[in-house]
């Protein structure tokens, strides 16, 4: 059958769904290949042209070799249809070319679903609050469109607003489905590995420059909550987040060992535990960053001989754990032979100076302890400079740094104090992780970014085990004791967050940052944990997904039973007369003669006994008593006449 | 359903004045309606199709008093409400009504008039009453005013302001008769002849009456939704520079009971909405397109109609 003229999109219908379609694909343009982004905006750029100079839409035929050559270079980019990448390639790709055959309102409704689905798909890639507030932009502009497909003639700013006020009456069910319905740990589907691929964070390697790189960064590497007193958060010269631990070297890099878990956590704690909670922004890697030295693990976690804190696996999605850490600890004291000797390894023919410089150290001095205090007063006496662009270094990257250019960043300063305490025959490593920290004062949390990134070194003493010292701390005390900015010379290029000037912005800043954070710790990060925790709250004594489910359910029943009631309310009006007049419509439309919606019982009784003039008396009988039900009085006595009359009229 | 012997005498003007203007029951039903419902009509067309003669026939059988007010542009408001003249027998000042003060008022060309002119009679019209020289008179009941109308295109004429074309219920058009009428009219006797041979059948008392029995006409919610349906749909469809007032839609509403009295109907059904729809908004409503303006009020009213589904 021919599709009746009614349905037919008008022009400003076609304006609709193409604005609806590039609100929802703007916002993943950088989300896929960049060739394709351009096909879809030229297609729908193109159904824009022949909308306004009022053309014919192109032929099937070529839509359908657009198709499978777009669908041949979503496959040649991915090397596969399916998975979710190439997935959401596809559907842009077709989001761009329906409204090329969008004629009647069916298709207008099949955009309109991909604009849904592909607001959907935006939260694979970003979770922000930023994100969300532009998907709901877009969702009242798809609505909008929606709700021109239904009433052409609408005005753009009643659709607009009409919109609007849908989403704002579906706010009530959101919220609801939010809170309860039953979490799931995890993301439902796995985020693939290369979403984080440009995230920043520690490696497990560390080369002159590659924690110099870290300090231009001001975004979050963590969050920490102390409790709530002052004296709860540790000063800041106890603030050392243990990351990765490195202790081999092949003359430039410093990289870790192989990770072997503890079996038990072999250190004597000294003095109370500091309890904390850390939200760790996604990394990528599976390591956790932890005061030193964690005395509890935190769940799903293990602990490496070298007192490393990981996770079973990468962290890929932002992830909240609580630890207890002591400052003051004493480790190591039995530490194995292979460990030591791994802990004095050297690569020949590397940094002649300052071995010659060690040797003499260790010939000199007896103990361990005066080895350490020289290579110590060394450090302090060399006048060492703190940079962030430190001159590039040659083969002997340790001599260079410590007799020549006398400039670097934390990771020359401890690679340097380890090569030479190994060279002197003390076992020692490189730690890296985040130093300090700063608290928000306006949520209270302490902010760990990643200009924080530091690294230090570990020495074993036999009768101390191993002990942190800070080589940087001894040459440029301001990097511990204050921050990055204070460490460097003045006009170093230092990340805003990191300046002690510009104090508005970094407020600014700060304010925002905690908003962000009530979003992460509450929407992004309301896992069962929270749900249980905060449902415990409402009264709900450890609920279950099943007892979940069924208040979800009831819940949504009362509110469904509300709506329909107060429908029901605005409805009783059409009554039983109009449902049997809607019936004669519906059954004389199959024979050719429905009823417009406009039509009158009057006008649309003369039509009928035009075309059937033996029913003619009959049908106008009908139609006047109809009119008396409906716009005069209900009589329940004519009803049952109507009803009858009507299921015996069969002209 | 009302008894018909109520109706029956009405129906009888229908027909006596179809007598006189042949092949037009239409619109002598909507002049009746309009009458019926207490509103002024304004009858918009060529000079020579039978407006004179169908504001007469209506006031001679309904037993009403007539008068006619050519309009002319050197009219001044006087002409029309009347003047105080020093009565020299009695030494004071004695007012001598205008041809307003009668049941039924033409006022022929009205849009040949001054506007000054032009407003002294929408000014009665809307109150039903005369303020001359600090007194207040009031007119007649019922007074009904038929204003004829040129078409604004031609020579000489002083439009009406859209807030006066406003305070007229209806506006109608007759029209040419069609062919058939036409040769009756050529053939038959002298239409002059035939309207002083009407006679009325119906007493004043008894048109105020079925006034008020009109006003009695059930109007149920869904005919309400319907007509703010329509109200609504003049405010938002992009045809019209702008909607119709509530005074449009209380005409309306007034207007479809008046034809569904004439019906013979104790309620409102939206065809009736549908039949009055054309004469009661067209005059009110100003195409905001020149696709729209090329319509007649016949297809403007359809394409309104069809827009709006009845609730």
């Amino acid at each position: 059958m021919a599709k009746s003229k009614s349905q037919a999109i008008t022009a400003m219908q076609t304006w609709w769904l193409l604005a609806a379609a590039l609100s929802a694909l703007l916002p993943l343009t950088p989300h896929v290949p960049l060739w394709l982004s351009a096909l879809a905006l030229t297609l729908l750029a193109g159904r824009a042209l022949l909308n306004w100079t009022n053309r014919r839409l192109p032929a099937r035929g070529w839509l359908i070799l657009l198709t499978f050559a777009g669908s041949a270079g979503v496959l040649a980019q991915f090397k596969t249809l399916f998975g979710q990448n190439p997935g959401v390639a596809l559907l842009v790709l077709f989001l761009a070319l329906k409204p090329l055959e969008a004629r009647t309102r069916r298709d207008g409704l099949a955009v309109i679903f991909l604009c849904y689905f592909l607001v959907l798909a935006q939260f694979f890639f970003a979770q922000s609050m930023a994100t969300a507030g532009l998907m709901l932009a877009t969702i009242v502009a798809v609505t909008a469109a929606l709700g021109s497909l239904a009433d052409a003639r609408a005005r753009p700013a009643d659709l607009l607003r009409r919109s609007s006020l849908m989403l704002l009456q579906a706010v009530p069910f959101m919220l609801l489905l939010f809170v309860l319905f039953p979490r799931v740990q995890g993301p439902l589907w796995g985020l693939p590995r290369d979403a984080f691929s440009a995230l920043t964070g520690l490696s497990d390697s560390m080369a002159p420059g590659s924690i110099s790189n870290l300090s231009q960064s001001d975004a979050i590497a963590f969050r920490a909550k102390f409790g709530a007193k002052v004296g709860d958060t540790p000063p800041r010269d106890q603030l050392y987040w243990r990351g990765p631990v490195l202790s081999e070297f092949d003359g430039r890099t410093w990289t870790s060992e192989r990770r072997l878990p503890l079996p038990r956590l072999a250190y004597a704690p000294q003095g109370p535990a500091i309890d904390y909670e850390v939200t760790l922004e996604a990394h990528a890697k599976p390591w956790l960053f932890a005061l030193e030295l964690p005395g509890q693990l935190p769940p799903d976690s293990l602990m490496t001989g070298d007192y490393q804190l990981l996770a079973k696996t990468p962290v890929t999605a932002r992830l909240r754990y609580t630890v207890a850490s002591h400052t003051a600890m004493t480790a190591g004291l039995d530490e194995s032979a292979g460990v030591l000797r791994r802990a004095l390894a050297l690569p020949g023919d590397f940094n002649p100076r300052t071995s010659e410089l060690a040797n003499g150290w260790r010939e000199k001095l007896k103990t361990d302890e005066a080895v350490l205090d020289a290579a110590t007063r060394f450090f302090l006496t060399q006048g060492l400079r703190y940079s962030l662009t430190p001159p590039l270094l040659g083969q002997h990257s340790v001599d260079e740094f410590l007799f020549d250019s006398r400039e670097g960043f934390c990771e020359h300063f401890a690679g340097a104090f380890v090569f030479a305490l190994r060279a002197a025959g003390l076992p020692a490593r490189v730690v890296t992780g985040y130093q300090g920290g700063e608290i928000n004062p306006f949520d209270g949390y302490f902010t760990v970014r990643q200009y924080d990134a530091h690294a230090w070194a570990e020495v074993w003493l036999k009768d101390r085990g191993w002990t942190r010292i800070d080589p940087t701390a001894l040459s440029v005390p301001s990097r511990i004791s204050q921050n990055l900015a204070a460490a460097v010379p003045a006009g170093s290029n230092v990340p805003l967050m990191a300046r002690l000037d510009l104090t508005l912005l970094r407020e600014l800043r700060l304010r925002f940052d905690a908003v962000a954070n009530t979003w992460n710790q509450w929407v992004i990060g309301y896992n069962p944990e929270r749900q249980r925790e905060f449902l415990n709250r409402l009264g709900m004594r450890t609920p279950d997904w099943r007892q979940m489910t069924a208040t979800l359910a009831v819940l949504a029943g009362l509110v469904l039973l509300g709506l329909t009631a107060w429908a029901l309310r605005q409805r009783r009006r059409t009554d039983a007369a109009q449902r049997v007049w809607l019936k004669l419509g519906r059954r004389l439309g199959r024979r050719g003669l429905p009823r417009a919606s406009w039509e009158g019982p009057l006008a649309y009784a003369a039509r009928i006994a035009a075309r059937f003039p033996e029913s003619a008396t009959e049908i106008r009988a009908i139609s006047a008593l109809y009119g008396r039900l409906r716009y005069g009085s209900l009589d329940p006595v004519l009803l049952d006449e109507l009803k009858t009359r009507v299921t015996r009229f069969q002209p | 359903m009302l008894s018909p012997s109520i109706r029956k005498p009405l129906e009888h003007v229908v027909r006596a004045t179809g007598t006189v203007i042949l092949g037009k029951e239409g619109q002598i039903r909507l002049a009746l309606a309009c009458l019926l419902a207490r509103g002024h009509l304004l009858i918009e067309d060529l000079p020579g199709v039978g407006k004179t003669t169908l504001a007469h026939a209506l006031a001679q059988l309904l037993g009403l008093s007539f008068q006619r007010i050519q309009f002319t542009s050197d009219m001044l408001p006087a002409d029309i409400l009347g003047v105080s003249v020093f009565d020299r027998d009695s030494g004071a000042f004695r007012f001598h009504p205008g041809p307003v003060f009668t049941h039924v008022v033409l006022a022929d060309e009205v849009n040949r008039a001054t506007p000054k002119t032009q407003s002294a009679l929408l000014e009665a019209m809307e109150e039903r009453q005369v303020t001359a020289e600090g007194l207040t008179r009031p007119l007649p009941e019922p007074f009904f005013v038929i204003a004829t109308q040129n078409p604004s295109t031609q020579i000489g004429t002083y439009p009406l302001p859209e807030s006066q074309l406003d305070r007229f219920l209806m506006r109608i058009e007759l029209g040419y008769p069609d062919r058939a009428a036409e040769r009756d009219l050529l053939a038959g006797v002298d239409r002059r002849e035939i309207l002083a041979g009407l006679q009325p059948c119906l007493a004043p008392e008894e048109l105020l009456a079925h006034q008020k029995s009109v006003r009695a006409v059930q109007v149920s919610e869904a005919l309400i939704d319907y007509i703010q349906a329509l109200i609504a749909q003049t405010r938002e469809a992009p045809d019209w520079q702008a909607g119709l007032s509530p005074r449009a839609a209380l005409a309306l509403l007034a207007a479809s009971r008046a034809w569904a009295w004439l019906e013979g109907r104790d309620h409102v059904l939206p065809d009736d909405v549908q039949t009055v729809l054309p004469g009661v908004a067209c005059h009110r409503l100003h195409p905001a397109g020149e696709s729209i303006a090329r319509l007649s009020p016949a297809e403007v009213a359809a394409r309104l109609i069809e827009a709006v589904p009845i609730p």
